[in-house]
């Protein structure tokens, strides 16, 4: 890989100088070390030090540098700028308000992440030793709780986009299911009944966004899809 | 102007481990308490941590706590604090259940315990062979821990204020600390935190060289604003160089790789640890594998084109092994290495890690400074935790996962100690009136400076500077030339000019605000490096070799000490290492070797 300049469209917004947001057409020149997207923005931003976003890791797992990439949520610095069309289109995440450029105001997100009680309830005193919980069953947690909160998925889902008052959104739900599934809770109907509400999990219409572009590779429609069933079986 | 003053029992700078694990002592001890963070809780830099955090439950083998202490001593190549080392190994197997208890979802062994793996200079009866202390969560230790201590957080209705840069720490004539100012990111307003205790958990600074595995964010703001605060920072020449960091990238690969089993080969595929460490071979301390690598490539031994890294090779690894236990391991070689580890070995460079200097701290997390010939004299109000702290347990060198026990022991030791303060204490004290001027008057420096430096350039040439200046060996001379050209990059680091003037999200603003704070580690850095004349653990210079009179040119009849750095002149003073147990006897003084 060599040199090579890179086009892109960037959304921008200051809420002190603009009256409205606008697409900026900007160019960068790259060096062959420059290979993530996040490579290119930092470039930018020491070329106009007013351009704005989040970013902390560079490596995925903090889950800062969400925004929309040529029309999908994902993390630039997980993206290769090869790997995309010019010009980049970047925005920031859709369905949160926009704060400035791609910085969006996470409250909403966060306060359906804390809606379902995102911790162990175990009302038992804590033994000495740790609690035990064999392989199989911590088994169960993995592709739960690795996720970033990133919001990538739930910004990218049509039901989060109409009621993000009202549905918790993948992620929350994901980590209800994380909590679900553990060995070691003892709330599991409580949590439960937390969801048992029109809009809260059953707004989920399993269209899948958040599967296709969960930077993690996992899996919020099937921890949903889990959770109705065991609604389902508690029913009856 | 008049600032807005928000008043609180306690005050916490940082949401990562430390400070997390301090805000739950504080918050069930309904201590009105608030925590300060410039990023949401779970983006700050412990999520990073991969392979473990140390304790000797010993769920796989027979282990001890008077073995990690030996670890842990001989590590620091005998500069770590002996009394504070062993609180915090003797705290180790309490805390890391603590976590389960929380809900961290560690790996666990065949009966349900939580699962242990190898680690790098962690030994068995005295350093006899390799034990199965770090305890684990797949290769996501860091990441299960924070989210599971944030978690906690959330049931203790822990206040957070997220998204908030600490700027300056506020202390009144006296020298009491009385809390911190503070700017909303999202708005640019400037507040004052007025506390009776003030906690700093702020994490490292790895962001002063220009290969690190640190987060951006790792940015030293608590050294900053202690230095500016006329606080000594110590140690500042010990910094961890990892061995393995992505060539090119410096995305960091857990030492968990080499302790499932993973071999450092240079270009002619030699496993050449088994020269430099015969007994402990891959899994020697980190400074002992660092140097080795650096001497493989600087000697012409290393891979690709320019012959500049080598490689960490678990091929020969059960496949399933790795996607259970190294399932993150293999997406950063494939997202940042190009490389799929199954199939072909990862390239890997030594890269700038961890901060094993910091604040100077006793073990209860309390800050302390010289003063009236007492060298560790309490500052009021005032304590430190994790790697913005100094208490000092990793000496010259830390042990791989030690990182994460320190930041959960000395968490909730400051965070108990505050509440004892706390309770035992009296009102606030009064703000001084000028308690907002020198954070108002950086700010607005910046803002209104026309022909000053740029931020991004002034970064650049300090993270060169210390890169080609005190890196993984180092020169007399160049330590010398290190320390005129620092200074040089510090005049511009004072002299700083922005574009972008507005008050929402201004995070050119900020990135200029967090160059004043790396500038100061920078310099305590370059200065202190400079000024040890000795080689011990990651400091190593040419002009003090390995010798039959100073063993790995270490010097203890004359370099036995601490360094304090001071920043309000630059000078540099020692104080003695506490060589002093709580309860056993002195881990003596000996040769370090692998």
């Amino acid at each position: 890989m060599s040199k090579r300049t890179v086009q892109f469209s960037i959304y921008r917004y200051d809420p002190d100088k603009d009256d409205a947001p606008y697409m900026q057409d900007i160019s960068v020149e790259l060096e062959p070390t420059d290979r993530k997207l996040l490579d290119a923005l930092v470039k930018l931003k020491a070329k106009d030090d007013s351009l704005s976003f989040r970013r902390s890791c560079r490596e995925g797992v903090c889950g800062s540098d969400a925004m929309n990439i040529n029309g999908k949520n994902g993390l630039a610095c997980l993206i290769n700028v090869e790997d995309l069309k010019q010009p980049i289109v970047l925005r920031p995440l859709p369905a949160l308000p926009v704060i400035r450029d791609l910085i969006v105001d996470m409250t909403q997100f966060f306060k359906q992440y804390h809606s379902i009680k995102p911790y162990l309830i175990n009302n038992d005193p804590p033994p000495e030793r740790e609690r035990l919980q064999s392989p199989e069953d911590r088994e169960e947690l993995d592709g739960l709780y690795e996720c970033i909160l990133c919001a990538c998925c739930s910004t990218a889902c049509p039901s989060f986009w109409w009621n993000p008052d009202k549905f918790v959104g993948p992620a929350g739900l994901l980590a209800a299911y994380r909590f679900i599934a553990d060995t070691r809770d003892q709330a599991t109907n409580e949590r439960l009944d937390n969801l048992e509400d029109p809009y809260r999990l059953f707004r989920c219409h399993t269209i899948m966004h958040c599967v296709d572009v969960c930077p993690k590779g996992l899996n919020p429609t099937k921890a949903i899809g889990k959770i109705k069933d065991m609604m389902v079986s508690r029913a009856v | 102007m008049s600032i807005p003053v928000l008043k609180f029992d306690a005050v916490i700078v940082g949401a990562g481990g430390a400070g997390l694990r301090s805000a739950i002592q504080l918050s069930e001890a309904g201590l009105k308490t608030a925590v300060l963070s410039k990023v949401f809780p779970t983006r700050s830099h412990t999520v990073a941590a991969q392979g473990g955090v140390a304790a000797s439950l010993g769920n796989s083998e027979e282990d001890h706590w008077h073995w990690h202490m030996y670890d842990t001593v001989k590590g620091s190549d005998w500069l770590g604090d002996q009394d504070a080392i062993e609180f915090m190994v003797r705290k180790a197997n309490e805390c890391v259940v603590e976590l389960e208890h929380y809900g961290m979802p560690f790996d666990r062994t065949d009966n349900g315990k939580i699962y242990q793996r190898p680690f790098g200079g962690h030994m068995s009866n005295f350093g006899e062979k390799p034990v199965r202390r770090s305890c684990a969560a797949a290769d996501r230790t860091g990441h299960a821990m924070l989210h599971a201590m944030y978690q906690r957080n959330v049931k203790a209705n822990t206040q957070f204020f997220v998204e908030w840069m600490a700027l300056d720490l506020i202390r009144d004539s006296e020298g009491h600390v009385l809390g911190v100012t503070a700017m909303e990111m999202e708005t640019g307003q400037v507040v004052i935190f007025h506390s009776r205790a003030t906690i700093f958990a702020t994490g490292g600074a790895g962001r002063i060289f220009h290969s690190s595995t640190n987060a951006f964010i790792n940015t030293g703001d608590g050294l900053g604003m202690a230095a500016r605060a006329g606080i000594p920072l110590e140690d500042m020449e010990f910094w961890q160089f990892h061995p393995t960091g992505v060539a090119g990238a410096g995305v960091l690969i857990t030492e968990g790789v080499r302790g499932e089993g993973g071999i450092l080969r240079n270009a002619n595929k030699e496993r050449f640890m088994e020269r430099y460490a015969p007994n402990a071979k891959d899994l020697a301390s980190r400074d002992v594998v660092s140097r080795a690598m650096t001497t493989e490539i600087n000697e012409g031994r290393g891979c690709g084109l320019n012959k500049d890294y080598v490689l960490l090779d678990i091929t020969h690894l059960d496949p399933n092994v790795i996607m259970k236990r190294l399932p993150g391991i293999r997406e950063i070689g494939l997202q940042f290495a190009g490389v799929d580890c199954i199939k072909e070995p990862l390239p890997v460079v030594p890269t700038c890690h961890y901060q094993m200097g910091g604040i100077p701290t006793h073990y209860s997390g309390r800050v302390v400074v010289p003063q009236d010939g007492n060298p560790n004299t309490i500052v009021p109000g005032f304590y430190a935790a994790g790697e913005c702290a100094c208490a000092s347990v990793h000496g010259a060198n830390r042990l791989g996962t030690n990182s994460l026990l320190d930041l959960l022991v000395f968490g909730k030791s400051a965070g108990d100690s505050a509440v004892e303060d706390l309770k035992a204490g009296k009102a606030h004290r009064d703000l001084p009136k000028d308690a907002a001027e020198k954070s108002l008057s950086r700010i607005a420096a910046i803002d209104n400076r026309k022909g000053g430096a740029n931020v991004h350039e002034t970064r650049l040439a300090m993270q060169r500077t210390m890169q080609t200046h005190a890196g993984v060996f180092r020169f007399g001379d160049l330590l010398k030339t290190g320390v005129e050209k620092i200074l040089e990059v510090e005049k511009a680091a004072r002299e700083l000019e922005i574009k972008d003037k507005s008050l929402a999200w201004n995070t050119a603003r900020s990135e200029a605000l967090e160059m004043e704070n790396l500038i100061e580690v920078a310099k305590a850095t370059m200065l202190s490096a400079e000024a040890r004349k000795e080689s011990r653990g990651a400091h190593v210079r040419d002009d003090a070799p390995d010798t039959p009179e100073f063993p790995n040119g270490r010097n203890d009849a004359e370099w036995l000490k601490h360094t304090l750095f001071n920043p309000v002149d630059n000078s540099i003073s020692y104080k003695p290492v506490n060589m002093q147990p709580l309860t056993v006897e002195t881990i003596a003084l000996k040769t370090r070797s692998y």
